[in-house]
């Protein structure tokens, strides 16, 4: 009797079970995490029942938030800073749930590991384990800087170490008191004019206005490889058909080249430029820039949205070209593109949390800077470099020039209410350190009616003196 | 501190179901009967140990009573289904009754313990204790029954007629739930034909492949079997639809020897699976749910991505029974039940679950290759398909491995079709197996009395018709090599 065949099918079937139990020990290495820290899993709550909530730090130590306990056992959640980190770090309640890095690091921050002697005898005496700590890349007084130079504006700042992907800062205004949060709740979620719960550095938002002539640029560079000799005579304004971009105060900007267009910001130049474009390059280009795309972050953010396509007219392609239109990205991922300019194409993935140790400080797991990907060449980064470098020293962004610290960057105004159009945004987006980046910075104020980017530069600058000097 | 005594427990648990685990395959190699004898008389040790450890926790941190008397029951009732079979059957596998022993202890503890909360505690737990018994006795029949119906492989086609008009019934008048139509409810019981149509539907191939090979034969048997997997999918209980597809392909393969027939099958399969993609949204939406639970968490992902938060949480350890949230799972007690398991009992103990399934499925390859007759052969191979083909559709689909089809876990999951149409397998497997042990020791008294009368001519059933007159219950020789050394796959 043959029985070859009853072999061949045994074989098959204890493959597939290896296979199987295979694919599930590599998911408890690798893949568990992801699902165990789910905000969705409710099972992290379960653990506040045996584990006191453990402290969030900043860089130096600073305590960012922490859980007191009274001699009753009430626990109180306390941020030391109040409003400086509401976004951020977020707010963790027991009635309205957890926001910023309290959301994402909920699980390491409730899980201990304390001394295993020490959490045994806790286990004896009835009483509670210490949470770890998550240290994170935050960097308390540039924060702080930051809170204060944004002032009384709306908007955001986002910094970040160029070459690792550390965010050092990143404040949003308005602001809440987390440690109100309960008290405050219902003025605070109904306060739709102001939105002080959304953080505005990730979920803002905006039309770009000039910080988006860095797309178009790179854009156009791509597209057409003599673009050093793109050459365009600017009267101050632009028409086409019955659509006219004026320039900045229709100043009349004369002959220029693309390197002083993008110094000087020149709007008619850029839509210029947006009409000569193959439209499903120019959108290949915003794609590759990860617009309409997801973005690295861990924390909650809005997608950015570039509209055009071949269907689009032509008033939409000029207005887009120069910043306007239907375009709209949020400060955090106009950092992340600033962030690739200064490491030479490359984004370097964007993290909050430097370490995650036990509370007594006992390192328990350590994150590392990772690229993320590569956005453009290191040609074409260097290309950027040196028109955002032009920015500074003979453009727009003259104000950050002859500083202890050298700055390349980008300034922006974005009209962002056909009916009042007297508002405008202000945007700052630039490097400092130019030859070896080291700080990227990210700023918006919302509705300021000063000139091109002014206010937010100022913004930028404050923030940069207080890290430099 | 009670805590404390639960955390023991779980790597105790885990240290037992291990070793036992490890015994389910260091049989095979064991050559002497009583050898053997040792290992599965320490397995039922293991086992019982292993109940008793986890009811007794269970006990610790409930602190109801009621926990030790189901504990009582159960083990009165596994103590009764292993004395019963070596008892009427001295001849059965002894190791897949152990393996059934133990995938019902590991079910039973999981549905005690999630029942415990449930609004009528331990309802459900209780009813599974009944189906059990139910299962088990009607299973110690159908042994007796193989041997009696003699004339299984001249059904064919009443087979077909059976198994296809149970599938029609609930294609046509059997109500929507959860998106599939799986069966009918009688009498407060839900009934599943489908679970029952299955080993009908095995010993339809089997018959008919039995009877010719040839091509004219292969077509018909193939499109009255594409007509039981159209209906199934009409249902829309793809799982089922899915395991009689492999079973069918497996069957075929083996009868015709012909591995172009079997690629060829899943040539066709594959095609068809792409077409039901495009075609029917609910499969869309499973194949959505599968790629990123997370984010389709709102709907279809949901299940999905409860039951991987728990065995993520759970990881290799668990976090010991009472201790994790595996409620929190949907339908915990039925389709993800392993999900619970792996939470609160730990990814380990979980893969040794796994071991012991397989344990089962090589025990039955086994089986059928000792079969001379080839219309049982066909039946083990299929009933045996069957069984492992299920395990893996819902522990891959439970795990993300592939994506989700709603399944019960044989024994483990909570559902009276699930335990008695299993039972009933294991049953009809096991009534092979003794056949065929009944053949072995007819085979070598008739060599003895051969030598004396130095007589031969020995017809096909000859053995079979004997082996009737023979004392039911005979005592196995003691110290007897085992068989011709087993026709392990080489």
């Amino acid at each position: 009797m043959r029985n070859k065949e009853f072999a061949w099918i045994t074989y098959f079937f204890v493959i597939l079970f290896i296979a199987l139990m295979g694919y599930l020990v590599y998911f408890t290495i690798v893949r568990a995490d992801t699902f165990v820290n789910s905000p969705y899993n409710q099972r992290q709550d379960a653990f506040a029942q045996k584990v006191v909530r453990g402290q969030i730090a900043d860089r130096n130590g600073n305590v960012l938030a922490r859980t007191d306990v009274a001699e009753d056992g009430t626990e109180t959640r306390v941020y030391p800073y109040g409003p400086v980190f509401a976004h951020v770090v977020g707010y963790s309640d027991t009635e309205l749930g957890k926001t910023g890095l309290e959301s994402v690091e909920n699980f390491e921050l409730l899980t201990s590991n304390a001394f295993f002697v020490e959490k045994i005898q806790n286990e004896f005496n009835g009483n509670k384990n210490q949470g770890d700590t998550v240290v994170t890349t935050l960097d308390a007084e540039l924060q702080q800087a930051a809170y204060d130079a944004l002032g009384d504006n709306k908007g955001a700042v986002v910094v970040m170490e160029a070459d690792t992907g550390k965010i050092l800062s990143m404040v949003s205004k308005p602001d809440y008191d987390p440690n109100n949060i309960y008290a405050d709740w219902e003025t605070l979620n109904t306060d739709e004019e102001n939105s002080p719960l959304l953080n505005r550095a990730t979920s803002g938002s905006y039309a770009p206005g000039s910080v988006f002539k860095i797309v178009t640029a790179l854009a156009y560079m791509r597209q057409d490889s003599n673009y050093p000799s793109y050459t365009y005579d600017c009267t101050g304004s632009i028409s086409m058909g019955n659509t006219t971009i004026p320039c900045f105060n229709n100043t009349v900007h004369g002959f220029e080249d693309l390197r002083s267009s993008f110094a000087n910001s020149c709007n008619s130049s850029f839509a210029n430029i947006g009409l000569s474009m193959d439209i499903d390059g120019y959108r290949g280009t915003t794609e590759g820039l990860l617009f309409n795309s997801s973005l690295p972050s861990v924390l909650d953010y809005t997608k950015s949205s570039f509209a055009l396509n071949e269907e689009s007219d032509t008033a939409e392609i000029m207005m887009t070209a120069m910043g306007q239109g239907k375009t709209t990205v949020s400060p955090y991922h106009m950092a992340l593109i600033t962030q690739a300019v200064a490491n030479g194409g490359t984004l370097m993935e964007p993290y909050l949390v430097e370490q995650v140790t036990n509370y007594t400080g006992t390192e328990v797991r350590r994150n590392v800077p990772k690229s993320y990907r590569r956005l453009m060449t290191s040609e074409e980064a260097a290309q950027l470099k040196e028109y955002m470098t032009a920015v500074v020293n003979e453009g727009t962004g003259y104000e950050l020039s002859g500083r202890s610290y050298t700055v390349a960057g980008k300034t922006g105004t974005a009209e962002y209410s056909l009916v009042d159009g007297e508002k405008t945004h202000s945007w700052f987006v630039g490097f400092t350190n130019v030859d070896n980046p080291e700080l990227v910075i990210s700023v918006i104020t919302e509705g300021s009616d000063g000139s091109a980017g002014g206010r937010a530069v100022n913004i930028a600058g404050t923030i940069l003196d207080s890290y430099y000097n | 501190m009670i805590n404390i005594i639960i955390q023991i427990s779980k790597y105790l648990i885990i240290i037992l179901m291990a070793v036992y685990t490890f015994s389910c395959f260091s049989i095979f190699t064991r050559n002497y009967e009583d050898e053997e004898k040792r290992v599965l008389i320490r397995q039922d040790v293991l086992l019982f140990l292993m109940q008793f450890v986890a009811f007794f926790t269970m006990f610790l941190a409930t602190e109801d009573i009621r926990i030790l008397f189901l504990y009582a029951a159960l083990a009165v009732v596994l103590l009764g289904v292993i004395l019963l079979y070596n008892l009427v059957y001295p001849n059965v596998s002894r190791l897949v009754v152990n393996n059934m022993c133990m995938l019902i202890t590991a079910g039973m503890i999981m549905i005690t313990r999630l029942s415990a909360d449930n609004g009528s505690p331990y309802g459900t737990a209780i009813r599974q204790l009944i189906f059990v018994v139910l299962g088990v006795t009607f299973g110690l029949f159908v042994p007796v029954l193989i041997r009696k119906l003699t004339f299984l492989d001249k059904w064919t086609y009443i087979y077909a007629a059976v198994g296809g008009c149970a599938l029609l019934l609930v294609a046509v008048f059997a109500p929507t739930s959860g998106g599939a139509k799986l069966g009918f409810e009688i009498f407060g019981f839900n009934i599943q034909p489908s679970e029952f149509v299955k080993i009908i539907f095995v010993f339809f191939v089997a018959a008919s492949l039995n009877k010719s090979k040839e091509f004219k034969n292969v077509v018909i048997t193939t499109a009255i079997a594409a007509a039981h997997v159209l209906l199934l999918v009409l249902s829309t209980d793809l799982g089922a639809a899915l395991i009689f597809f492999i079973v069918y392909l497996v069957m075929l393969y083996v009868a015709t020897r012909q591995p172009l027939y079997a690629i060829a099958g899943l040539g066709a399969g594959a095609l068809a699976a792409v077409a039901g993609y495009h075609l029917f949204s609910h499969i869309q939406v499973r194949v959505e749910a599968w790629q990123d639970p997370i984010a389709s968490y709102g709907d279809s992902g949901y299940q999905v991505a409860q039951s991987l938060f728990a065995i993520g949480t759970g990881s290799w350890f668990g976090t010991g029974l009472f201790q994790g949230q595996p409620d929190t799972i949907p339908v915990s007690e039925t389709d993800f039940i392993f999900s619970a398991i792996t939470e609160e009992m730990g990814v380990i103990y979980a893969l040794c679950l796994i071991l012991i399934c397989v344990s089962c499925y090589v025990m039955f390859l086994n089986i059928a290759m000792e079969l001379h007759d080839y219309f049982y052969k066909l039946v083990a191979l299929g009933l045996g398909t069957c069984y492992i083909f299920q395990v893996f559709l819902q522990i891959g689909g439970v795990t993300k491995f592939i994506p989700s089809t709603g399944m019960t876990l044989p024994f483990v999951s909570y559902g009276g079709s699930s335990v008695l149409s299993t039972m009933i397998m294991f049953g009809i497997i096991q009534g092979l197996y003794i056949l065929r042990e009944d053949e072995e020791e007819q085979l070598e008294q008739e060599k003895l009395r051969k030598e004396r009368k130095s007589r031969n001519g020995m017809g096909r059933t000859a053995p079979r018709k004997a082996a009737k007159n023979e004392p039911r219950f005979e005592e196995v020789p003691k110290q007897r090599p085992r068989k011709k050394p087993r026709a392990r796959a080489k």
